[in-house]
């Protein structure tokens, strides 16, 4: 059957399954890879994408729940002003190493960011323990978070 | 060892090619791989424009457009920044801007210390520390001397910055404007290197080039690959490790949308389809019948009881001082202990996957792996292809941690590719990945110390048990009972006059594969617990204790001094924490590490953990301090939570909930101290991991009285 919701602001009629998961949907038929698969059960948060501005692991999202509604990925962050702030501070911090979690803890940065300003550690702690890193970027994350939204760290 | 003495200089500047050579003796894998890139998308214009100036390592086009081969793989470590920047320095490049490419499968790529194309063991820096600063000065050298010929001057009489050249009489040329005059000249085999004091990058913090493209989503990793024509393949391997498919029957899979082959390969069976959602789905319809073989009888209760009648035997001598066996007789008294350590996953976060194209005349690899030579070796052997055949390119790595050097993954890509006649993505499940890896080795050490009246030791044993990965993959380096990729800081660097040293490699019948910091996370966990377990034993505190035996080694005094100032030993801490200390020294590379934790019921958590580093001469130190920070998290997983379980020959283990990782909530404050030296450089992309266990056990048993010898750690 076909599908049609937004990404990234633009129509997009998917043909597939209703119980696609939307990562797959992103990554194999819309195309856009910056979205990440790294476990399939939503334990890791590699997968996260927006989902009428709300955070969801789209592996664990089937493609039916996004029918009509808006999704947003990593690659529309630069076009929002708390993206670019949080990508700019990953950029002056040098947060990522391998990297193939990030583009996950970005899009939950934003969305913490989003619905509060000025977290403190605990809210930090809270927000992003669903994303998983095995390079062990946490310091760098959290202190790209504060350097984000103009807080210090605790 | 075939070498370049063959293919002209000029030939070899022209096409870009190169003569590829085998691996060491005794090794599995015999490749000869070209460097010829026939590889897809084409290079950027410049690159391939006539009068274009390339060597093994540098390519210069008539635009003046600077590019620079990474030879290692990046998986996190930063080598996609450090090793342009050791040829940007001598080159006299901007190494915020000059393109950085990664090397296709080639001879001057191979790591010198490993013997093949491989990235590991913490070498890419201390490999290529010299001789990547020779390449770049080569290439600077052969272009300021066609500069200083077409102006028929003194090429000392030269200056050159960010690649224009400027004559005695200020006259300019770019490089590009010399690329073609250059690549006619023969380098120079010795050229004079800058002096440390003279480095504008080299040792500094420099950005990493890869931030970019990771922050916002551009990056390739392997996952990310897309060919023209390209299936995706799901694969169904043994639930009993080393179990092989029998027969199986797709046809219901066959049937499923997007569906266009179901076949047997060596290791399974695949479902090959057009997206790789509708693979995944189907193959769970396939019925598959399975050779289990030996690995049914595995379970943790008969892999442990075997480990320790295996631990019963001397085993090979691999360290003798004076005599143990007296020393220990004569002393006051005798202490003895017995570690042990679990099977781990490697866990990185891009589960396995690899693409590749088998057709008639050509194999492209496409992926993420840190053996490139191991990977064109293995499509030699499936295919039947010549290696100037066949194309590697790299990609991006989601992680290595030693995974990637093994390349069963890609064996099964290349299989399936060639049986369907397409470009195939194979992609594994999370589960497929922590049920089908090579396991960090399980292992059990006892140690005896005897002590004089003065509570210092007067005699150490450290016996160690533990199954061998070398002998799997390099056979050739385990000789009589000894293999040295076990004994990794098994030594202790403690002045103990009288010392034995032995080791029983013992086959578990579970696969092992090299994992972070390999055996130092089993043998510094064992001996820095044991020594601490002295020093209580002394009625001392634990740092007088080591530095007391360590007065012989200025570099190990110096980082414990330093994280002991720096974490306030000493000095009561924090309400309800306690410390712990550790050091080792690993990859030539000294550390000191201090951890502070608090103990609530049977929950550890560790607040904040103080670093004292020596590395000797860095690259860059961004990168430096992100590995010791990632590399300590990472090896508190392992001090936590990590345990690979079997039953009945199937790894228990499933995912991120059983297998669970260190998160951001229980990620520690980190605290670095780098010493400044100027030795030669060390490695870091590893030690740490092995240092936090034992340092963190240290601080339970100074929290709690418990003294914890096995991993992961359990309170009682």
């Amino acid at each position: 059957m076909t599908i049609r919701f937004n990404v990234n602001g633009k129509a997009v009629d998917v043909k597939a399954e209703a119980d696609t998961p939307l990562l797959w949907v992103i990554r194999d038929e819309v195309g856009l890879t910056g979205t990440k698969f790294g476990c399939g059960l939503a334990l890791c948060g590699a997968c996260t994408v927006h989902l009428d501005g709300t955070p969801v692991r789209s592996c664990q999202t089937p493609l039916s729940a996004a029918e009509g509604k808006n999704v947003t990925t990593i690659e529309a962050m630069a076009s929002t002003e708390i993206g670019k702030k949080v990508q700019a501070a990953w950029v002056a911090l040098d947060v990522p190493q391998c990297g193939y979690c990030q583009s996950g803890q970005i899009m939950s940065a934003v969305a913490l960011l989003k619905s509060n300003p000025k977290p403190t550690d605990a809210d930090i702690d809270s927000a992003m323990s669903g994303n998983i890193c095995r390079c062990g970027t946490y310091p760098r994350i959290r202190a790209a978070i504060h350097t984000a939204a103009g807080t210090k760290g605790a | 060892m075939t070498t370049l003495q063959n293919t002209s200089r000029r030939e070899f500047v022209k096409t870009g090619a190169a003569v590829g050579g085998g691996l060491f003796s005794g090794g599995l894998i015999v490749g000869c791989a070209t460097m010829a890139d026939k590889g897809p998308p084409a290079l950027p214009p410049s690159a391939t424009a006539p009068g274009v100036m390339t060597t093994a390592w540098v390519k210069v086009g008539t635009d003046n457009a600077v590019t620079i081969i990474c030879a290692r793989a990046e998986m996190g470590q930063g080598v996609f920044t450090s090793m342009p920047m050791l040829v940007a320095e001598e080159l006299e490049v901007d190494i915020a801007k000059v393109r950085i490419e990664m090397a296709p499968a080639g001879e001057p790529y191979t790591n010198t210390m490993l013997g093949g194309q491989l990235t590991g063991g913490s070498t890419s820096v201390r490999e290529a520390y010299d001789r990547l600063r020779v390449a770049g000065a080569q290439a600077r050298l052969m272009l300021v001397a066609a500069a200083a010929e077409r102006w028929k001057v003194d090429p000392a009489g030269c200056s050159v910055a960010n690649a224009v050249i400027t004559g005695p009489g200020g006259q300019k040329l770019t490089y590009g404007d010399v690329a073609e005059a250059a690549s006619k000249l023969t380098p120079p085999k010795e050229p004079k290197l800058k002096a440390a004091k003279d480095f504008k990058i080299v040792g500094k913090w420099v950005p990493r080039r890869d931030t970019p493209a990771k922050v916002d989503g551009s990056a390739e990793f392997g996952i990310d690959v897309k060919l023209p024509g390209m299936l995706y393949a799901a694969l169904a391997q043994c639930p009993v490790i080393g179990g092989k498919p029998v027969s199986f029957d797709g046809a219901q899979a066959k049937g499923m949308p997007g569906v266009s082959h179901v076949v047997q390969v060596g290791d399974g069976v695949a479902v090959v389809a057009d997206t790789y959602w509708h693979a995944r789905k189907a193959l769970g319809t396939v019925k598959i019948v399975w050779n289990e073989g030996a690995g049914k009888s595995l379970s943790s209760a008969s892999v442990g009881a075997a480990l320790k009648t295996a631990s019963a035997k001397p085993g090979a001598e691999f360290r003798k001082l004076g005599n143990f066996d007296a020393g220990y007789g004569a002393a006051a008294k005798k202490i003895e202990a017995t570690y042990e350590l679990p099977f781990l996953a490697h866990a990185p976060l891009e589960p396995m996957n690899f693409t590749a194209d088998v057709r008639k005349d050509s194999c492209l690899l496409y992926g993420p792996t840190q053996f490139q030579q191991a990977a064109v070796g293995t499509a030699q052997a499936i295919t039947g292809l010549k290696p100037e055949q066949i194309t590697m390119r790299t990609t991006f790595l989601g992680g290595g941690f030693g995974r990637r050097i093994d390349f069963d993954f890609i064996a099964q890509a290349i299989e399936i590719s060639k049986a369907v006649g397409a470009p195939v993505k194979l992609l594994w499940s999370r589960e497929d990945d922590m049920k089908h890896d090579f396991y960090r080795p399980i292992s059990r050490h006892t140690l005896s110390a005897g002590l004089g009246a003065n509570g210092m030791p007067t005699a150490a044993k450290v016996h160690l048990t533990s199954p061998s990965v070398t002998q799997r993959l390099f056979a050739a380096f385990v000789k009589d009972g000894v293999d040295p990729f076990m004994l990794e800081a098994a030594v202790m660097p403690y002045d103990i006059p009288n010392q034995l040293g032995q080791v029983v490699i013992h086959d578990t019948g579970l696969r092992v594969g090299y994992w972070r910091s390999v055996s130092h996370a089993l043998n510094v966990f064992a001996n820095e617990s044991f020594i601490d377990e002295l020093a209580v034993s002394a009625g001392k505190d634990p740092v007088a204790y080591r530095q007391a035996l360590l007065t012989k080694e200025p570099r190990y005094l110096k980082v414990l001094a330093t994280a002991a100032e720096k974490s306030g030993w000493g000095k009561p801490a924090p309400a309800g924490r306690s410390r712990g200390v550790a050091v080792m020294e690993g990859y030539g590379t000294y550390l000191a590490m201090v951890s502070e934790v608090s103990v609530s019921g049977k929950e550890i958590k560790v607040h904040r953990v103080t670093i004292a580093a020596d590395v000797g001469s860095m690259v860059n130190a961004n990168v430096v301090a992100q590995q010791i920070e990632g590399s300590t998290i990472f090896g508190l997983s392992a001090a936590l939570f990590g345990e690979i379980t079997l039953k009945d020959g199937v790894v228990e283990q499933n995912n991120f909930n059983d297998y669970p990782v260190v998160r951001m909530h229980e990620s520690p404050v980190i605290d670095v101290h780098m010493i400044a030296s100027t030795e030669k450089p060390g490695g870091i992309g590893e030690p740490l991991t092995a240092l936090i266990s034992p340092s963190v056990g240290n601080a339970v048993f100074a929290a709690t009285g418990q003294r914890l010898r096995k991993l992961p750690f359990r309170l009682a």
